[in-house]
C-alpha cells in the first residue's frame, strides 16, 4: 500500500506507538487508579512530589489507542505543574495537545484527567501538611 | 511490510473474472432492465442469468425465487419488516436467536417499537442456539423464526436442520440469515425448509451494492421500499446491473470452488490458532473449537488483561488486518451484544480480537501473524495496569484462575466506581 491511513490523527498514533512516561514509578508520592464505567478502560497515573510539584509522572493504561495516547499527553503536560495547578488540570488540555480526538473518544481524556486528580488526592491524604503548605506558599506567591 | 488481509468476514476483494464480467454493464450495456427496447431487454436477460447463478447456490427450485436489494442489511430488513408487515392479522409475534446481526436485532427492534413482540432465544457458551428454548417461543401468534447460519462475530454452525424441523412442526416460516455462510458451506433451502434465506456475494469474492433474498413461493413478503414494479412488486428502484452480473459469477464460481477453498483455510485456521495458543499465554478462543462447529475461515480470540483496539491498531500498523468486539471499538461503546450473550466475562470481551480467513492467505502469512501477534501482546501488557496487577496477584486471570486477588470485574467495578457491563 502506497499512502498509509490512521484511524487517529497522527500525534495521537505518535503517542499511542511510542508512549511517553510509560511504567510506574518507584517510591510515588501519590498514585491514582480510575476506570471508565461507559467503556470498561482503566487508567493509572503515578506522580513524585518535589517542594510542591511534579517532579515526574509515569502512566500505566488498559485501553483503546486513544485512552493510551490521552493518559502519555496528560503525564508529558503535568511534569513541573504545582499541585494547585494540577488540581485545575482539565481533560481540554489533553484534547488540544494531542490535536483533537473523535467525539466518540473524548472519555478517554476525561480519565486522564480523572486518573491524575486520584494521584493527586492521594498524595494529598499521605500528605495533608504538605500539601496544605503548597496551597498556602502559592496564595501568598500569588 | 508483508500484508496480510485477516478481515475476510467484512469483505472480500473482487475476483478478477468477476470484474471482467462487470465490466461492460457499466458502459455498453448500461441499460435499465424496465426499459422494453433491446437495451432493456439485454440487461433483463443478465439478471435472469445471475438469479439462476444465486439460486444455484443455495439450492432453490428456481430463480424466480431470488430477488436482488442492495446488500445483506437491506435483505434482512425486507425479510424481517416484510414478513412482519406481510402476516400481521395472523400474530404480532417474532422469535430470533440472541446473536443474529445487528440488521436482524435492530428491525426486530424497530417492530417491538411498533407493538410487536419478540423473543430472543438464548445460546450456549458455544453459541448454539437452544433448540428447547426455541421450541418453547413459538406461540401460535408467531409469523417468524429467524435464525442465522453461520454467527458473523463467533463462527458457530446453527444446527438449521433441527432448526427447520421445529419450525416445519410448528408450522411457522424459517428466515436464514446466510451473510457469513454463503460461499464457505453448502446450503440447501430445500433441506431446511427455509422460508428465506439473504447473503451477499462480496463475501465470497464478489461485488458490494447488492444482496440476496431468496423467498420461497409460499412464504408472504410485502415490499419495504416502495416505487416502481421491480423485483415481483417487492423491491422497488432500478436494479444494481453490474453488480448483480458480478455477483452471479461470484456465485458461480463459490459453487464450484467452495470444497477447495475450505481445503485451503482450514488447515490454515487450525495453524493460526494453535501458533496464537502456544506462543502467547492468557489467550482464549470464543465459539466452537476449529471442526465441524465453526465456519473453517473464522477464529474470535480473547487476550487477557490488554484490550482489542489497542491490539487492532497495533495489527495494523504492522499490516495485518483484523477486526475486534471490543466496546472501545464500537460507535456506541458497547461489547458486541454476540460476546454478551455467550458470557463472555467482561474482560475478556474488551480484549477482543476477531481474524478472518481467506484464499489469499497463507501459511507464512500466518507464521508471521503469530509472531508478530505475540510482541504486540506482549508490549500492550507491558503498558497495562492489569497485566502488572495479575502478576503482582491483586487480580487473577479469567482464563488461567491462579485462585489468588480478585476478579478483573471486581476490581474494575471498584476504580470506575460502577459496575461493568
Amino acid at each position: 500500500m502506497s499512502e498509509t491511513y490512521t484511524l487517529y490523527n497522527s500525534t495521537v498514533m505518535e503517542h499511542f506507538m511510542n508512549p511517553r512516561n510509560m511504567g510506574d514509578l518507584k517510591d510515588a508520592d501519590g498514585v491514582g487508579e480510575v476506570g471508565a464505567a461507559a467503556c470498561g478502560d482503566i487508567m493509572k497515573i503515578s506522580i513524585k512530589i518535589k517542594d510542591g510539584r511534579i517532579e515526574d509522572a509515569r502512566f500505566k493504561t488498559f485501553g483503546c489507542g486513544s485512552a493510551i495516547a490521552s493518559s502519555s499527553m496528560a503525564t508529558e503536560l503535568i511534569k513541573g505543574r504545582t499541585i494547585d495547578e494540577a488540581m485545575s488540570f482539565s481533560n481540554q488540555e489533553v484534547v488540544d495537545a494531542l490535536g483533537g480526538l473523535p467525539p466518540v473518544k473524548i472519555h478517554c481524556s476525561v480519565l486522564a484527567e480523572e486518573a491524575l486528580k486520584a494521584a493527586l488526592e492521594d498524595y494529598v491524604k499521605r500528605n495533608p501538611s504538605a500539601a496544605a503548605k503548597a496551597a498556602t506558599t502559592d496564595s501568598v506567591a500569588a | 511490510m508483508r500484508q496480510v488481509f485477516l478481515d475476510h468476514q467484512s469483505s472480500t476483494p473482487v475476483l478478477p473474472e468477476v470484474f471482467d464480467a462487470m465490466r461492460p454493464y457499466f458502459t455498453e450495456y448500461f441499460g435499465n432492465a424496465s426499459s422494453l427496447h433491446q437495451h432493456g431487454l439485454r440487461v433483463r436477460d443478465a439478471l435472469k442469468r445471475a438469479r439462476q447463478q444465486m439460486a444455484a447456490l443455495i439450492g432453490a427450485e428456481s430463480e424466480e425465487e431470488i430477488y436482488f436489494t442492495s446488500d445483506g442489511t437491506e435483505s434482512s430488513n425486507l425479510a424481517i419488516k416484510g414478513a412482519a408487515y406481510a402476516n400481521e392479522r395472523k400474530g404480532k409475534h417474532l422469535v430470533i436467536s440472541a446473536t443474529e446481526h445487528p440488521s436482524v436485532m435492530n428491525s426486530l427492534e424497530f417492530l417491538e417499537k411498533q407493538g410487536w413482540t419478540c423473543t430472543r432465544v438464548g445460546v450456549t457458551p458455544q453459541g448454539m442456539i437452544r433448540l428447547d428454548e426455541l421450541e418453547a417461543a413459538i406461540t401460535p401468534q408467531t409469523v417468524l423464526v429467524a435464525v442465522h447460519h453461520v454467527n458473523h462475530d463467533i463462527g458457530t454452525i446453527q444446527p438449521m436442520r433441527e432448526v427447520g424441523q421445529i419450525c416445519a412442526t410448528k408450522n411457522v416460516p424459517l428466515y436464514v440469515d446466510c451473510e457469513a455462510s454463503a460461499g464457505w458451506l453448502p446450503i440447501d433451502v430445500k433441506e431446511w425448509g427455509a422460508a428465506m434465506v439473504s447473503f451477499s456475494p462480496h463475501r465470497f469474492y464478489g461485488p458490494k451494492g447488492v444482496g440476496v433474498l431468496y423467498r420461497n413461493r409460499k412464504a408472504r413478503i410485502v415490499s419495504v421500499i416502495h416505487g416502481g414494479v421491480q423485483e415481483g412488486g417487492r423491491r422497488a428502484g432500478t436494479e444494481n446491473i453490474p453488480a448483480i452480473v458480478g455477483g452471479g459469477v461470484a456465485a458461480e464460481i463459490a459453487q464450484e470452488r467452495l470444497s477447495q477453498r475450505v481445503t485451503h483455510v482450514a488447515p490454515l485456521q487450525k495453524r493460526l490458532w494453535e501458533g496464537l495458543k502456544l506462543n502467547v499465554p492468557y489467550i482464549q478462543l470464543n465459539g466452537p473449537e476449529p471442526g465441524p462447529d465453526r465456519v473453517a475461515t473464522n477464529l474470535n480470540l480473547s487476550t487477557e488483561f490488554i484490550e482489542g483496539e489497542g491490539q487492532l491498531l497495533l495489527c495494523d500498523m504492522n499490516g495485518i488486518a483484523v477486526a475486534s468486539g471490543s466496546s472501545c471499538v464500537s460507535k456506541s461503546l458497547k461489547i458486541s451484544h454476540v460476546l454478551g450473550a455467550i458470557g463472555l466475562d467482561h474482560a475478556l470481551a474488551q480484549g477482543n480480537i476477531i481474524m478472518t480467513l481467506g484464499e489469499a492467505n497463507t501459511e507464512a502469512d500466518i507464521d508471521y501473524v503469530v509472531e508478530t501477534f505475540a510482541k504486540i501482546a506482549s508490549k500492550l501488557r507491558g503498558m497495562s495496569p492489569m497485566w502488572d496487577e495479575f502478576e503482582h496477584g491483586v487480580i487473577d486471570s479469567v482464563i488461567a484462575p491462579t485462585g489468588r486477588g480478585k476478579s478483573f470485574s471486581q476490581h474494575a467495578a471498584e476504580v470506575s466506581g460502577k459496575p461493568a457491563h
